[in-house]
Order: C-alpha cells, then structure tokens, then sequence
C-alpha cells in the first residue's frame, strides 16, 4: 500500500463535461417510466382505447344516446346499421350500442374497483407479512393459501352466490378473489428488499418500521404490483361478465356486458353479429388492459 | 442541531467521559445463531460470535481482520444493535447502552455505518440527496435543515451537489455510490463509525481515494473508526490497532506496527504470510493456511485453531485458551505464545 499518497487533494467525480440544460439533469424513476412510455406507440394505442372505452362509461348520460331501457317489440334483433339503431336492436329491440356504452359502466366498474381495492389490500397485506416476517408471515400467508386454493372463478362464483346477486357482492367477490395473488407479489417482493443493505441503513438511523416501509419498502414494491395488477384488470373485467352471465352480478334490466351476451345468447341462429357484439367489447378491454399491463412492465423494469 | 459548524476542531461539547474514557468498551458479547432447517428441539447453534471483548479508545481506528465467516460483520451488526446480542455489555462513551446514559436512539446519533456493497446500500427510487437526508428526517430535521445537511455533506465526501444532489443510484459509480454511503452515515453527525468491509468491492485506486477520503475526514471530524475487512494490506494503511478474529473469537489484538511485525498467534503468523508482496524474495512457496475453518455448530472443546495449527498439543485440545495481556496492551489468546515468539 506504499502507492497510496496521503494527499488530501479529492478530485470532483462529475462527467468531465457537463453537456449543460436538461439533458445533463437527473431524472426520476417515473419520469424514465412516462418517457419509456411516450415511445411505445403500440401500448400508446391500445392506452387510448382504454381510455376511450372508460371514457364513454363516464359520460354516457350525456352523449345524446337512444335510451337503453326502451324495449319495442316491432324492432326486435335489427342488424346493424338499422336506421335510428347504430349497431342494430336487442331481443327486446333495445338501441345495443347505447346499452354496450352504458353496459361499459358496470363491466368497467366490476373490472376496476375490485382490482383497486385488492391492490391496497392485498399489497399493505403482503408488504406487513414480508417485512415483519416470523408469526405475522405464517399467519397471514396462510390463510391467503387457503384462498389461493381454490380456482379463482369457482372462488368469485362461490362468494357471489353466498352473498347473493348486485353489483356490490359482485365487487366484494371479485376484490376477495384477487387479493391472495397481489398479497404473495408484494409479498415476495417485500422479502427480497428487506435483506438489502439500505433497509439496514435505515434501521440504523433508528427509523422507525413504519417509515421505513413508507420510504424504502413501499416505492420498491410497487413495480411488480402494479404491473400485476394492470393485468389483473381484463382477468376481473371477464370475471365480472361470466358472473353477470350466470346471473349472480348485475340483475336485468341494467345492461351489463356479460349478462347481454347471456340473454343474447338465445338468439345466436337469428343474428349472430349482434349476438357476439358484447362479447367484442369485453375482448377489447380485455386486450387494451393486457397490452397496457405488457407496456408498463417494459417501462418500468428497466434498470437503467 | 443537524448544523453542526464541523470545520471546527475545538472540543466536542459531546465528548461525556473525556479522553482517557474509550469511546466502545465491548465486554463478553455472544451471538450464536439456531441453525435454520434443523429439528424444532435442535441445540445446534452456529458460534457467530463467542464471548468477544475489546475496548476502542476516542480518535483510534481499530482493525478487524478475519477468514470469511469468522464473525467479523456479526461484530459489526451487533455493535449497531442491527441484530441483538445474546449477552454481553456495550458501554459507549461511559453509558451503558439501552441504559437512561446511552439510550438506543441516542447511540444512533453517535455511531453509524458504511456497508459494503455500495449499490444494494442505497434505496434505487429516492435521489441521492433523499437518502442522505433521511436520516436527520428521521431524526426530527425539517426539510429544507436536512436537504442542506446533505447537500454539505456531498461537498465533504468529494462530489458536487449541483451535479449529485438529484442524481439516482444507478447514475453513478461504484466509488462515488459508496462516497454517499459516507455521506449518509456522517448526516447524523456521529462520533464512531463502523465501516464494513466499505472499501472492498471497489477497484484499486478508487479504493485509495476512498481510503484517503476517510483518514480526511478521521482528522476533520475527529472521528473513530471500526475497520472491518478481510484484506490486511489496507487495514495496516488506515489502523491504530488490530483485532485479528477466529471463528467468534479474539486470537490477538494489539497496536497495527507490532502485530504486523511480530505476530504471535500461529494464527495470526499464517493470516500475515498469506499476503501477496510484491517483492521477489518475499514470494509465498506453500499455502501458509491449508483447510478450511472447522464447522462452526458446537465447537469443539479447546482451541478452535487446532486442527489448522502447526504447534498443536495435547494441551490445546482440552483446554481452551484465553486472550491474556502481553506487554503494551497486547493480548494473545495462545497457550504457547511465549515459546513461540521466538519461532
């Protein structure tokens, strides 16, 4: 160690040369994400679907549509393009795109709520459980086990069932149902964090757990949950057509994606164009989400 | 108070029991681990660290030196009561810690550390700054107090804040991450820092600017070091004195110049010819150290070195050797010592 010279001359470490204005300033983790995303044209595209289709649910009492509860037994199952019926009738002779646009508000409704919901409990649960560890770990990890047991549309079905039909006990279903799954992500992603060196850190300034999991955990563990959770959106969206399907989320006569593609069903031989129109607009969110879900991951799991 | 004027070198209003006061007085600290995976009943226990005492005077630096697993970062942890001992008594600047003297939050203030890996010790998501400032934050700082520290503290460590306050760990160098690792650990102003293995991972000659930069602030700040670190070369550069550890235990300990001259544990001599030179003559024929370190569940009764030690006896392996004083406060933990300081 003889070549080490006792100098006390540090050199500043900056780039050499500071190519000045805003590219030499230092950017966030979501402003990287937002710039990632800016560039992906395809999840651009399928976001604004997304947006679209959520977009019109809002804002539907206001878009001068035909009223979608006036049945008419002369226009019966009209196909599209019917004059006055934009995407033809229903086996009512209801106007089906302004039930596919108000349907939109109890499918998007019962596909992001519980989504929303499980993601802030599930998560908080599985950032306690991984950062506490020990007996509060085993206590709840397993009673999600016992969840996760069992499929999760028997699961959503079984609650529902319990509970009864209507939109609330569909959305308590559906959060039930997926709040094992995002609990075992942050879970998993809590344990990996908690045995890094800045956790440590941390505790040795004396902080406390809960800022501690405020500062360092929380910021961490969101990537992989988020990301889950944007793909969880089409697997509720479905879900929470099959259980209007089967009669035990929405009751009739409020439209609902699922449950028109129920009663439409009947007609499949007569008009199978109008028949298999809800079940596009559940395939569309359903693709918009996945795609969206896809795009976040690539733009936020970049290490660099 | 985060404010503190740290140019100047007048005396710590801090300082409670004086100079001739140690600021760390380690007494009989144990931690033995339950082996994971092992029978519910099981007594197995890994002897991390077994029964080690030692004390740090004001200003020193104290070397820790070691194999991997001989307990070293174990001795770190515990220090900082990032993991708690299983018995045994710290006493820092005269107060008992966990005592009305030296409560835990007070102990934090005054005594921090520097890991080793520079990237997995900074949180990826909080900008440079954030993470130094969290500290004092934490420690009931405003904003605006603790976003001033760290910006101070940049400048202390070497690196602009106009370039590396808003920056992100992944933005900087292995060198200059561990630069604000010391930043971080200097935000609460503490009086003893721990630094383990800090400078390992880094490249040669960052890890002599490193090195520098802390004998600087040593000086600046009239800090106290624990040096822990496996590679003997840089802990002879930055120590007072040395502790040399095997398997949880003290085999000797003593002043930096005496021990790297004339060793005196079998140890201890094999540790020190075990080091790679760079002159001709001093080339290294055999391996001076051959095998690995017993299993560390449930030692064996005697000394732990014994089977690895050229000058076993019988005697080594029923009793036990303690770490007796030499001459100028010099311990060595050998039976045979005496006869074999001549050796």
């Amino acid at each position: 160690m003889t070549d080490i010279t006792t100098g006390n001359t540090i050199t500043f470490q900056g780039p050499p040369a500071v190519s000045g204005g805003a590219e030499a300033r230092s950017r966030g983790y979501w402003a990287g994400v937002a710039r990632r995303l800016r560039h992906d044209r395809f999840t651009l595209f399928f976001l604004a679907l997304a947006l679209l289709i959520i977009l019109g649910a809002l804002i539907a009492p206001w878009l001068g549509l035909p009223d979608p509860f006036q049945t008419s037994m002369a226009r019966r199952l009209k196909p599209i393009g019917f004059k006055g019926h934009l995407l033809g009738t229903d086996e009512l002779g209801r106007d089906l795109f302004s039930r596919l646009v108000y349907g939109g508000r109890t499918s998007l409704l019962l596909g992001i709520v519980p989504v929303v919901l499980a993601t802030l409990i599930g998560g908080l649960l599985g950032v306690v459980a991984g950062f506490f560890g020990r007996g509060v770990n085993m206590l709840i990890m397993r009673v999600m086990d016992v969840f996760y047991a069992f499929p999760s549309v028997l699961l959503a079905v079984a609650i529902s069932g319990t509970l009864g039909g209507g939109i609330l006990n569909g959305l308590i279903a559906l959060t039930l149902v997926f709040i094992p799954s995002l609990c075992r992500i942050a879970e998993s992603a809590t344990v990996q964090i908690r045995a890094l060196d800045y956790i440590e850190a941390a505790r040795a300034t004396g902080a406390s757990n809960w800022s501690i999991i405020r500062t360092h955990v929380i910021g961490n563990v969101l990537t992989p949950v988020v990301v889950y959770a944007s793909s969880l959106i089409s697997v509720a969206v479905l879900l929470g057509a099959g259980l209007s399907f089967l009669g035990l989320g929405v009751e009739p006569p409020t439209p609902d994606w699922g449950q028109m593609l129920s009663s439409l069903r009947q007609s499949i031989y007569v008009q199978p164009l109008i028949c298999a129109l809800p079940g596009l607009a559940i395939f569309l969110t359903s693709l918009s989400f996945n795609f969206i879900s896809d795009g976040l991951r690539r733009a936020m799991d970049v290490k660099a | 108070m985060f404010l503190v004027d740290t140019t100047s070198t007048a005396t710590d209003e801090r300082d409670v029991g004086g100079a001739a006061q140690p600021m760390l007085i380690v007494r009989d600290l144990k931690k033995h681990f339950a082996v994971r995976g092992a029978a519910v009943r099981s007594t197995a226990r890994v002897h991390a660290v077994d029964g080690v005492s030692f004390t740090v005077a004001k200003g020193e630096t104290l070397g820790v030196v070691g194999e991997s697993g001989c307990g070293k970062s174990t001795l770190g942890k515990l220090l900082m009561h990032l993991i708690d001992a299983d018995s045994g008594e710290l006493i820092f600047d005269g107060g008992a810690i966990g005592t009305r003297d030296m409560p835990l939050t007070q102990l934090r203030r005054n005594l921090q550390m520097v890991f080793q890996d520079s990237s997995s010790s900074l949180n990826p998501r909080l900008s440079i700054e954030t993470s130094i400032a969290y500290g004092p934050r934490v420690h009931g700082a405003s904003a605006s107090e603790a976003k001033a520290k760290a910006r101070d503290l940049l400048v202390r460590v070497g690196l602009r804040p106009d370039i590396f306050a808003g920056r992100y760990p992944h933005e900087l160098s292995g060198g200059q991450k561990q630069r604000v690792n010391i930043a971080r650990a200097l935000a609460l102003d503490p009086r003893m820092i721990i630094l383990d293995e800090s400078v390992s991972a880094l490249d040669k000659s960052v890890e002599a600017q490193v090195l520098n930069l802390l004998r600087r602030l040593r000086e600046d700040l009239r800090l106290t070091y624990i040096f822990i670190s496996h590679d003997l070369n840089v802990v002879q550069y930055i120590s007072d004195r040395v502790l040399v550890m095997y398997m949880g235990k003290i085999v000797e300990i003593g002043a930096v110049d005496e021990i790297y001259r004339r060793p005196r544990h079998p140890y201890t001599k094999a540790l020190l010819r075990s080091r790679l030179s760079s002159s001709p003559d001093e080339r290294i024929k055999l391996a001076p150290l051959t095998g690995d370190p017993p299993n560390p569940i449930n030692p064996p009764p005697g000394c732990r070195f014994r089977a690895r030690c050229p000058h076993a006896r019988d005697l080594c392996a029923t009793a036990e050797p303690v770490l007796e004083d030499g001459a100028t406060g010099r311990k060595v933990a050998c039976h045979f010592a005496e006869e074999l300081a001549d050796a």
